[in-house]
């Protein structure tokens, strides 16, 4: 993984440096609340309902051993104990101080960690395939491409005040693990005549008018790639509307003028960049790229796995459920759950966060991942490590077999935390997990993914789950709608509104009607729910939902991916 | 008194200049107000016959005028680019990077961002990633 | 006659730690929602949130809400603020967990 060089290390030092001084002079007066917000939601610091909230930069969701037990440290010194996971491979403690901000960024910065621009009209995090590096199915890492894109992005100097926040995913492979046709800027990349290139993909979104992104550029050679990107959000930090924040984003500026005219400016644009654009250093994009070579991976038989797979029912269940295929041979990608029944989805204790490190040091070449799906990922485990990489994480109740399943549940903080939701998501996403444990069904249910949001900024990305649930205050209660159909693949989908709401009492049996329906009515096991509903459609999930209203056809209107 | 804010720290504006609003200007214009949604397309001139070109920032959050800035200096834009409105200190480094030469404040925000505060930026070539990624001439 | 027993009450989070406050008289920053001041719905209370505003070196994110005075105690009309008088609902941390 990228290795922080001392400019790196002088940049954060920096940067903390100036955030001290920041919180000084809001303390003393000589900043107003006004002209501090910005300055400390460029360094991730949020005000929430009940305290602070500070939001820890992961770029691309990769990180080591020593940077996992900081984190654990952190979460012990100055918080309470845990942190919680995000859907942008961050993680966020709850219950920092402000004066105690200060000291937690330079423990980062001990760790080459940061919170820089997780937060305010910025750049984010660049996020990744979780799969990066390990996948059969990329065409290249696109990590290095990532990392590349952070430190252009990273103080930006004409980006620290865009007219709302910014999101870039990429991917190595067809199979879109990041989701980024959700994203501002989606890329992808390929492979054409031996050359690196990228698909771009613009204007993405998901909250309250959520969109499909759409493709601007088929294949942007690997050289073009910064002033490319630096002409897109120069034109939207042109046009972007500042009169009305939430019709911001670019997404709404590319459907307000049409992709075409975006297309056609960026063209514009990026032909004037590139006569003051020297070419990035050779020398540094090789430095970036061999930091993300491949650990040396060794070479043993698999009779450990072999055996325990043969007579451990629950390590074959661990292992049929959160295991996928490596590129290398003998080797496998784990996912470590946080979605233990009854849990909140995405969080970890200092003390399993200890453990995932542990973990990691010896089984997974030093490697973490964090998904947007809110679990863990181990990277680089040997097949025959795997019985004891099991049993290490059943210590610390991090081994539930649930991924891909009912209960791995992706879910926002919702109103038990974030100052904009306007329900709370948790609490539901607890139930719902523990309804289907308790049932006995989530094996027969099979691939399903349930997504929540406590309010319409998505940040559960609920339009894009095969069921999508979100939380809104109607008339002083909370309420909850149910969206079906909606994909975060390849093959990305807005979910189709369901109906009208339902209580917090009434939801979990909702979703279990709809779950009993898709048994019902599915070809057999191996038809998934969202093939079921791609094949039938609304109708029969409909009429379990509302079984007393009378179905009156109507002409469902579909998004399709661009 | 207005105060013009450089490298150096703090100098009262003593001149007097008369800035035409951009697209009223005409070949003999010397100085242009840009606002922070100017359409450059509305400036009649060249931008070589102005000695110094003045950019509003009607709210620091309003980060449009960075974004300008670049665009006058990649066309060749030499001479004097000022920044001028609602800018906090934390924003000189920006500022400059994007291609302004200097910053025009007024005394109530002199007062509460003081000299020291604009001085602890005014490093501003160092730490630039940008530069170093191959983005050095604007 | 029944009395009016609604009312509104000053919120905000203390600037250092984020803890929730309610504003009592005196313009003092009070942890229990029992000890703010209720303004009577026939009372301004906008030259309070001006003056609440002002308090920056103290408190951040200044707000008004709508509370019922019971015979409990003072109580939030909206369930975002009974959250907020207590704490999250998925771990015994914030206001619930300390001793006012």
């Amino acid at each position: 993984m990228y290795n922080y060089t001392e400019f790196d290390d002088a940049f954060i030092k920096a940067r903390n440096s100036q955030f001290r001084n920041q919180v000084k002079r809001r303390i003393n007066g000589n900043l107003t609340e006004d002209e501090f917000k910005p300055l400390r939601l460029m360094n991730g610091l949020y005000l929430q309902l009940h305290a602070y909230m500070l939001r820890v930069a992961i770029p691309y969701g990769t990180l080591d051993s020593a940077q996992m037990e900081k984190l654990a440290l952190i979460a012990d010194r100055w918080d309470k104990g845990y942190g919680h996971f995000t859907t942008r491979q961050n993680v966020q403690f709850n219950w920092p101080k402000l004066t105690d901000v200060p000291d937690i960024l330079d423990a980062l910065a001990e760790v080459k960690m940061h919170a820089i621009q997780t937060s305010g009209n910025t750049i984010r995090n660049v996020t990744a395939d979780h799969f990066s590096g390990a996948a059969a199915d990329e065409v290249t890492d696109p990590r290095p491409y990532a990392e590349l894109i952070r430190q252009w992005s990273t103080d930006h100097p004409e980006f620290q005040f865009l007219p709302r926040k910014f999101k870039v995913a990429v991917t190595g492979s067809k199979n879109d693990r990041a989701v980024i046709r959700a994203h501002d800027i989606g890329l992808r990349a390929l492979l054409r005549n031996g050359k690196i290139g990228f698909e771009v993909i613009i204007g993405g979104g998901l909250g309250r008018s959520p969109m499909i992104g759409k493709v601007i550029n088929t294949f942007l050679p690997e050289a073009d790639l910064l002033p490319y990107l630096e002409a897109v959000v120069s034109v939207w930090n042109t046009l972007g509307r500042r009169d009305n924040k939430y019709k911001a984003r670019i997404k709404i500026t590319v459907h307000e003028h049409g992709v075409e005219k975006i297309k056609q400016l960026v063209e514009d644009r990026y032909n004037e960049i590139l006569s003051t654009f020297s070419g990035v250093n050779h020398e540094l994009l090789e430095e970036i790229k061999s930091a993300f070579a491949p650990p040396v991976f060794k070479s043993k038989g698999t009779k450990y796995f072999d055996i325990a797979y043969k007579e451990n029912a629950a390590f074959r269940s661990w292992v049929d459920t959160n295991t996928h295929t490596h590129k290398i041979s003998n080797y496998s990608i784990a996912t470590v759950s946080l979605k233990a029944h009854g849990k909140t989805p995405g969080d970890a204790t200092s003390d399993q966060m200890r453990q995932i490190a542990n973990i990691a040091r010896h089984y997974s070449h030093d490697q973490i991942r964090i998904s947007h799906e809110q679990n863990i990922i181990l990277p680089h485990v040997h097949k025959s490590d795997l019985p004891k990489v099991y049993n290490l994480l059943k210590s610390k109740q991090l081994n539930t077999a649930n991924i891909g399943l009912i209960s791995d549940i992706i879910a926002c903080p919702g109103m038990d935390y974030c100052a904009l939701a306007t329900a709370r998501s948790i609490p539901i996403a607890q139930e719902i997990s523990m309804r289907f444990d308790e049932l006995k069904l989530e094996h027969e249910v099979g691939h399903i993914q349930i997504k929540i949001s406590g309010c319409i900024n998505a940040c559960g990305h609920h339009h894009v789950g095969h069921i999508g649930i979100l939380g809104l205050d109607r008339a002083g209660v909370e309420n909850y709608q149910i969206t079906l159909g909606g994909d975060a693949t390849e093959t990305a989908r807005i979910g189709d509104r369901a109906g009208p709401g339902f209580s917090a009492t009434q939801i979990v049996p909702a979703i279990e009607r709809v779950i009993l329906t898709y048994l019902k009515v599915r070809l057999n096991k191996h038809e998934n729910f969202i093939h079921t509903y791609q094949r039938l459609g609304i109708a029969p999930f409909k009429q379990a939902l509302y079984p007393k209203e009378s179905q009156s056809p109507k002409i469902q209107k579909k998004t399709y991916a661009a | 008194m207005t105060q013009i804010v450089s490298d150096f720290g703090f100098s009262p504006l003593d001149k007097v200049i008369n800035y035409e609003f951009y697209d009223k200007a005409s070949k003999t214009t010397k100085a242009i107000d840009l606002p922070s949604d100017a359409d450059l397309k509305l400036f009649a001139g060249d931008l070589n016959q102005l000695k110094i070109i003045r950019i509003d920032f009607p709210s620091f959050a309003d980060g449009r005028g960075f974004t300008l800035a670049k665009l006058v200096r990649i066309r060749g834009f030499k001479g004097h680019l000022r920044a001028k409105g609602h800018i906090i200190s934390d924003q000189y480094a920006m500022a400059r990077r994007s291609g302004f030469d200097d910053v025009e404040i007024s005394q109530d925000l002199a007062d509460r961002q003081p000299e020291t505060e604009w001085l602890f930026r005014s490093n501003w070539k160092k730490h630039y990633y940008q530069s170093r990624l191959g983005f050095n001439k604007y | 006659m029944s009395k009016d027993l609604s009312g509104n009450v000053i919120t905000a989070n203390n600037l250092l730690d984020g803890t929730v406050v309610y504003m009592s008289s005196q313009f003092k920053w009070v942890l229990d929602i029992n000890n703010a001041k209720v303004f009577s719905n026939d009372t301004s209370i906008e030259k309070a949130l001006i003056h609440a505003n002002k308090q920056q070196h103290e408190v951040v994110g200044v707000y008004s809400i709508r509370v019922d005075q019971t015979d409990a105690g003072i109580k939030s009309k909206h369930f975002r603020e009974q959250f907020r008088v207590k704490g999250p609902s998925n771990y015994n941390h914030g206001k619930q967990s300390e001793v006012l």
